[in-house]
């Protein structure tokens, strides 16, 4: 009788407690995370050939190896983010160094997978917050990554303190350009940022693949690369290699706060969010929506420039339009909408994101899943974000009285 | 937000066309006296052939002294801007303003080919080619836009009818193949119509998802069936083939631009037409303006405002499913990965170049094309330009075009506002 009621009362706790949490903004965010991941490993399913032959079988073997297949695609993407369990036990046990580094490469190699992605992230979640769609980020990381390579390789004689700092700021700074264009272009003319953003990608695509393969072209390398970056200009790596884990990851998670503080404690983060809500509401109020519509896309853009600094000081150390190719800028979107538009969410969304993509190669060897699962599985996921009336069919959830999620009432 | 500015903006708009633009072409005229001129003697002679590679019709090529054919272009350019700072173009500008793009690319054809011969017809065929998808995709932006649904997600309606029609017609013919793509796009806007009408999501982020998803699944698909050796049979669907229209392909010069082409052409040509005539002439076309511009007065007329919109998104959609089967079974006969390359993209701004009217977007596609063929015809002649510069030639017009350059052209009032009605 006793235990009964406490089962009652452990029930009713629960239904109380997702009646609330089902009006919050994040349940919406985690609702469209599980939608999208189901819709990834149906689709993963459908197209084994493996769960065929299984229902030619029996239905139960059917049944039986689509589990399986899931078992084995999330298997090879918790061995490719994470690193093998087992085999990181006995390189500790053996005690090498270098098969230590070999084992725990995979963890390390995630988290300098996951450094560009929470940058674009907080960049397009700042420019999200003051009402731009900053599709142009893409061309941002290229052309931060064309300014770090020019000036990092131009001298030779800059001491580290000097040259690293330097380096990585040219590349904001062309970000930042690059970014203040469109904006530029929306305040004096009305053109609309995701149209010339886009354009603004192509150009700067192709204006990178003219500079490797022209202007700043190493003679000594056969295939149409800049020369490497020096190695004044270069990122400090924590371990030796295969490990290129590097001090730019600090810095992006050093941006979460200085993003967060900027836009929430600042008055020009808080003009940036009034224009974002309200653009007619912020000009009757006296803000400039020129220069706030140019620094938002500026500051945005110098993110972005960030990240394209990072993969060349961090990572690649030159320039070559083949290997440098990124959609960073792409799933930024997505990532700072999954976060709910708020600087710590954007970071675990990137750092989520990081870790999968890190897991794709991996996955896509070992279990035969492609890779373009992954962008397949992020519109799902924002799909569903941006139609929370959806999720309240789907889950059976009531209206919430309060405002809708921030994320649908952002005006753009 | 942008409505509200832009009657601010209407002086200065005024004031750009009337001093900056003037001063602009008289630039461009000194840019090609001074630059094209440099390096041509007197006697340096540019061919121009006329005829068309498969056409039977022989037509005398046209043989232009370079260094005066630029001087008299120049001229003219400069003329035409002392005139618009002195009086002004005024409504027929954007027409001028063509016409002294269309002049000025001119001058440089016949510079950066001195010396030699370059084939006319089979640039401006190449045109044709290349802009059908930009027209068509600007017939399916206009057709929602009118109706108040931005759609950005023309680009992955394209694409994925491009895969889809190419997968069909592999597997049984061209025709149900195209059927098939057509259905494809009109699926996609389906999608897009629900988010934006019924759940009014907006509808940028929305094209965007959308444009995320025709990606992903596209190359999901490419790479896991048909770039295999066993499936490769998946993307063999063949092309279709042009054929001459009698009688009017006879017609020099134009004829085989225009009227020796593939099917896609054709059905482009009959589209803009039509829509030109329903849009303007036509109860539905004035029902689907009047919700575009001011949905509450459609409302009260007894227009279903939220029912006329998601037609609306799903003819463009179908329409744009059209446009999207050009590129694997209209042109090269496969499918690529992320083959539409943004021109979903720039099929909008050939929209709003025309001023969300059929005919003047079409004039867009045309001048967009146009940069196009002109990019990769003269890659292959030694010119001083690199052709990676050249090919940024579309991307930067459109963003001259968007920014105003032919004044700041409005949308339909309620574009991307979604409609509530209030009788609940």
């Amino acid at each position: 009788m006793k235990k009964n009621f406490s089962m009652k009362s452990a029930n009713n706790a629960i239904k109380i407690f997702f009646e609330e949490y089902s009006k919050t903004s994040s349940f919406y965010i985690l609702a469209a995370i599980v939608l999208g991941f189901l819709f990834g490993a149906v689709l993963i399913i459908l197209t084994t050939d493996a769960v065929y032959a299984g229902f030619r079988n029996s239905f139960w073997e059917g049944i039986q190896v689509s589990f399986r297949t899931m078992g084995k695609t999330l298997e090879s993407i918790f061995v490719g983010a994470f690193g093998e369990p087992k085999r990181i036990i006995s390189a500790f046990q053996n005690g090498d160094p270098q098969t230590i580094r070999i084992a725990i490469n995979p963890f390390f190699e995630s988290l300098t997978v996951s450094t560009p992605y929470i940058i674009t992230a907080l960049a397009l979640t700042l420019a999200f917050r003051s009402g731009f769609l900053n599709i142009g980020a893409e061309g941002q990381v290229f052309m931060g990554g064309i300014a770090a390579v020019w000036v990092g390789f131009s001298t030779h004689s800059l001491p580290s303190i000097i040259h690293v700092p330097l380096t990585t700021f040219s590349g904001m700074l062309a970000g930042a350009l690059w970014g203040a264009f469109p904006g530029w272009l929306k305040a004096k003319t009305g053109a609309h940022e995701v149209i010339t953003g886009i354009m603004m990608n192509y150009i700067a695509v192709l204006f990178v693949d003219y500079m490797a393969s022209g202007p700043l072209r190493d003679p000594a390398v056969f295939t149409p690369q800049t020369p490497p970056i020096s190695e004044h200009a270069q990122f400090f790596r924590f371990f030796e290699p295969p490990i290129r884990f590097h001090i730019g990851f600090f810095i992006a998670i050093a941006m979460v706060p200085i993003v967060n503080f900027f836009l929430f404690k600042t008055i020009w983060g808080f003009e940036l969010r009034q224009a974002g809500l309200n653009p007619q509401g912020a000009k009757n109020a006296g803000m400039n929506t020129t220069k706030l519509t140019i620094m938002s896309l500026a500051l945005s853009g110098a993110l972005a420039g960030l990240a394209g600094a990072n993969e060349i000081q961090g990572i690649s150390y030159f320039m070559n339009s083949l290997n440098f190719t990124s959609g960073y800028g792409r799933n930024a979107i997505s990532l700072a909408l999954i976060g709910g538009l708020q600087p710590v969410g954007a970071m675990i969304a990137a750092l989520f994101f990081g870790f999968f993509t890190s897991a794709s190669k991996f996955m896509s060897l070992r279990a035969g899943v492609p890779h373009h699962i992954i962008p397949v599985m992020q519109a799902t996921i924002m799909f569903f974000i941006a139609t929370p009336a959806l999720i309240r069919t789907i889950f059976r959830v009531k209206k919430a009285s309060s405002e809708e999620t921030l994320i649908t009432k952002v005006s753009i | 937000m942008e409505k509200e500015t832009n009657s601010n903006n209407i002086q200065s708009i005024i004031f750009l066309k009337n001093k900056r633009l003037g001063a602009l072409f008289i630039i461009l005229a000194l840019v090609m006296v001074v630059l094209f001129t440099q390096n041509l003697d007197a006697i340096t002679q540019t061919t121009l052939n006329l005829t068309h590679a498969s056409s039977s019709i022989m037509t005398n090529d046209l043989v232009l002294n370079s260094r005066q054919t630029i001087i008299v272009i120049a001229v003219i350019i400069g003329l035409a801007g002392i005139y618009q700072l002195i009086i002004g173009f005024r409504s027929k500008f954007t027409l001028v303003l063509g016409i002294v793009f269309l002049l000025f690319t001119f001058g440089f054809i016949v510079w950066s080919v001195s010396g030699s011969s370059i084939n006319i017809t089979g640039l401006l065929s190449v045109m044709v080619v290349r802009s059908i998808p930009l027209i068509i995709g600007a017939m399916a932006g206009i057709l929602s836009e009118r109706s108040g649904v931005v759609n950005i997600a023309i680009e992955g309606m394209m694409l994925s009818a491009a895969f889809t029609a190419s997968v069909v017609a592999s597997l049984t013919n061209l025709w149900v193949g195209l059927l098939v793509g057509i259905l494809t796009g009109g699926l996609i806007a389906w999608i897009h119509a629900t988010m934006c009408v019924k759940y009014k999501a907006n509808n940028v982020i929305s094209g965007t998802i959308i444009n995320l998803f025709a990606i992903g699944i596209t190359s999901y698909f490419s790479e896991k069936y048909i770039q295999s050796l066993d499936y490769a049979y998946l993307n063999n669907p063949g092309f279709f083939f042009p054929f001459e229209i009698p009688l009017f392909s006879k017609i020099p010069v134009i004829g085989p631009v225009f009227f020796n082409q593939n099917i896609f052409a054709y059905l482009m040509y009959i589209l803009v037409i039509v829509l030109n005539f329903a849009i303007f002439q036509t109860k539905w076309g004035l029902r689907l303006r009047s919700v575009g511009e001011h949905p509450k007065a459609a409302d009260t007329l007894g227009i279903k405002v939220n029912r006329t919109r998601t037609r609306a998104v799903i003819l463009s959609g179908l329409i744009a499913g059209l446009g999207g089967s050009f590129f694997s079974i209209g042109s090269i006969g496969s499918f690529n990965e992320q083959m539409t390359a943004g021109r979903g993209f720039i099929a909008l701004a050939a929209m709003i170049f025309g001023k969300w009217n059929p005919i003047n977007a079409a004039g867009g596609g045309l001048l967009f094309g146009f940069a196009e063929s002109i990019s990769l015809k003269l890659a292959i002649f030694d010119v001083a330009i690199p052709s990676k510069i050249l090919a940024m030639l579309p991307y930067v017009i459109t963003i001259i075009v968007l920014g105003g350059v032919v004044g700041r052209n409005i949308g339909p009032a309620a574009g991307g506002q979604p409609y509530e009605t209030e009788s609940k």
